[in-house]
């Protein structure tokens, strides 16, 4: 992997790596702990978990400012959780419950919080990519100085509509981070097999938007990369692109046997590359923090992770008056 | 203290799987994301990871063991230092999946003598209001420029809007009057505009779409039904798209298959959108800003042989028609012909020459299609016992067909014949004149209809 890394003696406080150990921390715990509320049947139809892709949304969050604005696809639990949307009403709205985002109308893919500038949580691959784009222009035709972070996946990159979009963001200078979190697998089917040019941050150039790749394992190297793109976008100098390399632990979805990877490939990322094992041993070594300290914060968000799936078991299901709610303003 | 490990559902549709093969044993220690077991589903075979750490204290079912119910407990999972040997094979007491709902009460389809609605037959315009000549072309640029300088939040884009002054020359003069920051022509590139307006309307502006055509929607129509119309229902009324999406659409003439299909049974299809199809330039005008200033997305079918036809228009500040009131241009008492859009001038064509031969037709503009007045119909066809509906689109799933199902379940008893329904032919548009003339409806297809109901 040709990603830049962090520089070796990161310039960051104790504070800040323990904060980014706890967002990335409830990530995981949340789709854990989602994961197995799925296997009892509480959570149907489709689920798609982040575990492993943690440092990407979390490293982004951190060179955001109030007021900027992300939307991303179907796998958006850790995009809602990084911009601080509360675990509970995830949760419920994970189990289809009235105390959900969305009034259990939604589901694990279609979530939206105005208040915390989340557009969603859209199921149609691609499809979130000239939304967020067009965020970025009534910020622009507002003049408010705010950036949007649109998400998509490798797979998503294979869109027509990713390119029509490229072309009117560098064409009317878009304030929008295009961030492209490519954890190698299209569903089933390997980047190698689907894409045949491999850097997807170079797709930019035709259009005159600035990319590059970034290592989606390290929060620090995303951190640092986010605020390079939002300072590019903030100067009115159009879109970026930020290709994340980053693996997803789990299946595409919670119904995918996984035939096309090796368990050994997989372990492997674990062992060696984990964003969360990484930043605790920052914290080790640099002294930031015991092991009781992190022991702390440990239970701590298995804490904030129960509370969110009893609130999630115990919200009742949505009055039946809702089906015919919210349909039109 | 010891947890129980049930059977996963491993799919949306999972009930049951067989328990392949175990890769764990009792007094394994396991880490979360280990694999405890094979399960074998009706698609796949899954491996089943902890998600707890913990020791393997007893495995309750056995590996090779079928038809596995979702929630059964499969083993038990001890804390790192529980005496395992004490643990009880807890019975299965599965957390029920979901609570009970009871059974939809909906209500059976009233059988009872139907009511004879009230519709609103209010004027659109007060009596005595000064009139004005325009084209329906003319009336949709007042309708925008009227609303463009009322609220700074609605801009117009689309291929060919600014410079070119509009490829049918429908926003005429709005570029120098607004500006390039308001009147904004894109590439020729649907689904993306298309979606970045759906962004921009989530994002508080309220942007109108032109489609140089409605063919060409064709290629956004993922943004415009699965973004802008689904939204507010999935966000759970948090945000939405309040936009318009508007062009030409139908037939306009010898342009073949591809450029030639009316959308509006298409899209009145979609709970989230509203559907105007306006006949005469009052209505454009009146609808379209109404559109505008609705806070939903609305499609707003134009049609291109219209567009230099003139009308009355009233000439006065700040003209709207509501959504979802019909119009009746002529009173009636014998038939009643239901229709929208370009149907209409083959309905009123009929009515004329219906006239001539002692029928007295009563003619209704829908003037929407979403919402749909259907008071002003079914008090229509009470009191003329006869229905013909009048449109362009093609025949199956047509709003014609969708007005007789209507009809049926509401004025059963006041009907004396079959509602028929003039619609386009089954085939897509020929080029050839004497095909395309084929393909259409027609006036005397209309009058042959009126004929048959009358059993004249």
């Amino acid at each position: 992997m040709a990603a830049k890394r962090a520089a070796k003696k990161p310039n960051v406080s104790g504070e800040e790596l323990t904060q980014y150990y706890r967002d990335m921390l409830l990530i995981r715990r949340f789709e854990e702990k989602a994961g197995q509320l799925y296997g009892m049947g509480l959570i149907g139809g489709f689920c798609h978990l982040y575990i492993g892709q943690e440092a990407v949304v979390v490293g982004l969050e951190a060179a955001t400012e109030e007021g900027d604005k992300r939307i991303t696809s179907y796998r958006d639990h850790g995009h809602m959780l990084a911009c601080g949307m509360d675990a509970n009403g995830v949760m419920a709205e994970l189990t289809g419950r009235e105390g959900g985002y969305s009034k259990g109308k939604g589901g694990s893919m279609h979530m939206f919080s105005k208040e915390k500038h989340f557009y969603g949580g859209h199921g149609i691959v691609g499809a979130q990519v000239p939304l967020g784009a067009g965020l970025a222009f009534a910020d622009k035709y507002k003049d408010n100085g705010r950036v949007t972070f649109t998400y998509f996946g490798d797979g998503a990159a294979n869109q027509g509509q990713v390119y029509e979009t490229f072309n009117m963001a560098a064409l009317w200078d878009l304030p929008v981070v295009f961030v492209i979190e490519n954890n190698q697998y299209a569903m089933g089917t390997a980047q190698a097999r689907s894409t045949s040019s491999q850097d997807i941050y170079k797709r930019g150039e035709a259009f005159g938007i600035p990319g590059e790749m970034v290592d989606g394992m390290d929060v620090l190297a995303v951190k640092d990369a986010g605020e390079r793109a939002v300072k590019h976008c903030r100067a009115g100098k159009g879109p970026y692109i930020l290709e994340v390399k980053t693996y997803r632990y789990r299946g595409h979805s919670m119904s995918d046997p996984a035939k096309y990877r090796t368990r050994e490939e997989v372990q492997k990322m674990r062992e060696e590359r984990d964003p969360i094992e990484n930043v605790r041993q920052m914290l080790l070594t640099g002294k930031h923090a015991s092991e009781e300290d992190l022991k702390a914060i440990d239970k701590e968000i298995k804490a904030i992770v129960n509370a969110s799936a009893d609130f999630a078991k115990e919200s009742p299901l949505p009055d039946e008056a809702e089906l015919w709610t919210d349909i039109y303003a | 203290m010891a947890t129980e490990i049930l059977m996963p559902a491993l799919s949306p549709t999972m009930e049951e799987g067989t328990l392949a093969k175990w890769l764990v044993k009792e007094g394994d220690t396991v880490q979360s994301g280990d694999i405890l077991a094979e399960i074998e589903t009706d698609k796949a075979t899954m491996e089943f990871e902890a998600v707890d750490e913990g020791v393997i204290g007893k495995i309750l079912v056995a590996e090779g063991t079928e038809g596995v119910a979702v929630n059964t407990a499969i083993a038990i999972l001890a804390e790192d230092g529980e005496d395992v040997s004490t643990l009880e094979a807890a019975a299965a007491s599965a957390e029920a999946a979901v609570p009970a709902v009871e059974a939809s009460s909906a209500a059976p389809a009233s059988v009872a003598a139907p009511e004879a609605p009230t519709p609103d037959l209010s004027p659109d315009w007060p009596e005595g209001t000064p009139m004005k000549s325009q084209t329906v072309r003319e009336a949709l640029r007042d309708a925008m420029a009227e609303e463009m300088r009322a609220d700074g939040e609605v801009y117009l884009m689309g291929e060919e809007v600014a410079e070119y002054q509009g490829a049918y020359k429908v926003s005429q003069g709005l570029l120098d009057e607004f500006g390039g920051k308001r009147v904004i022509d894109t590439p020729i590139t649907e689904h993306g505009f298309a979606g970045i307006a759906v962004g921009a309307a989530f994002g508080g502006l309220k942007p109108i779409v032109e489609f140089m055509t409605f063919n060409f929607a064709m290629q956004a129509i993922d943004q415009i039904i699965n973004s802008a119309a689904k939204t507010l229902y999935m966000s759970g009324g948090q945000m939405g798209a309040p936009m318009v999406f508007r062009g030409p659409n139908g037939a306009a003439a010898r342009v073949g298959a591809q450029h030639s299909q009316d959308y509006a049974a298409w899209y009145a299809q979609i709970p989230g959108l509203k559907v105007a199809m306006p006949y005469s330039a009052s209505d454009a005008k009146g609808l379209l800003k109404s559109a505008i200033r609705d806070p939903n997305p609305v499609i707003f079918l134009e049609n291109e042989i219209m567009y230099g036809r003139s009308f009355d228009v009233p000439d006065i500040e700040d003209f709207t028609i509501p959504f979802g009131k019909a119009r009746i241009w002529r009173e009636g008492s014998d038939v009643t012909i239901v229709s929208f859009g370009i149907g209409m001038q083959y309905a009123l064509e009929a009515a004329d020459k219906l006239a001539e031969d002692g029928i007295s037709a009563e003619i209704i503009d829908l003037r929407t299609l979403r919402p749909i007045d259907y008071d002003t119909v079914i008090a229509s066809v009470m009191k003329t016992n006869r229905c013909v509906t009048v449109e362009e689109g093609w025949p199956v799933g047509s709003i014609g067909n969708h007005l007789s199902a209507t009809i049926m379940q509401r004025a059963f008893d006041y009907l004396d014949a079959p509602v028929l329904n003039c619609t386009g032919k089954d085939v897509p548009m020929p080029y050839a004149a004497n095909l395309e003339k084929l393909a259409l409806t027609t006036t005397d297809e209309v009058i042959a209809a009126v004929k048959q109901v009358t059993y004249r």
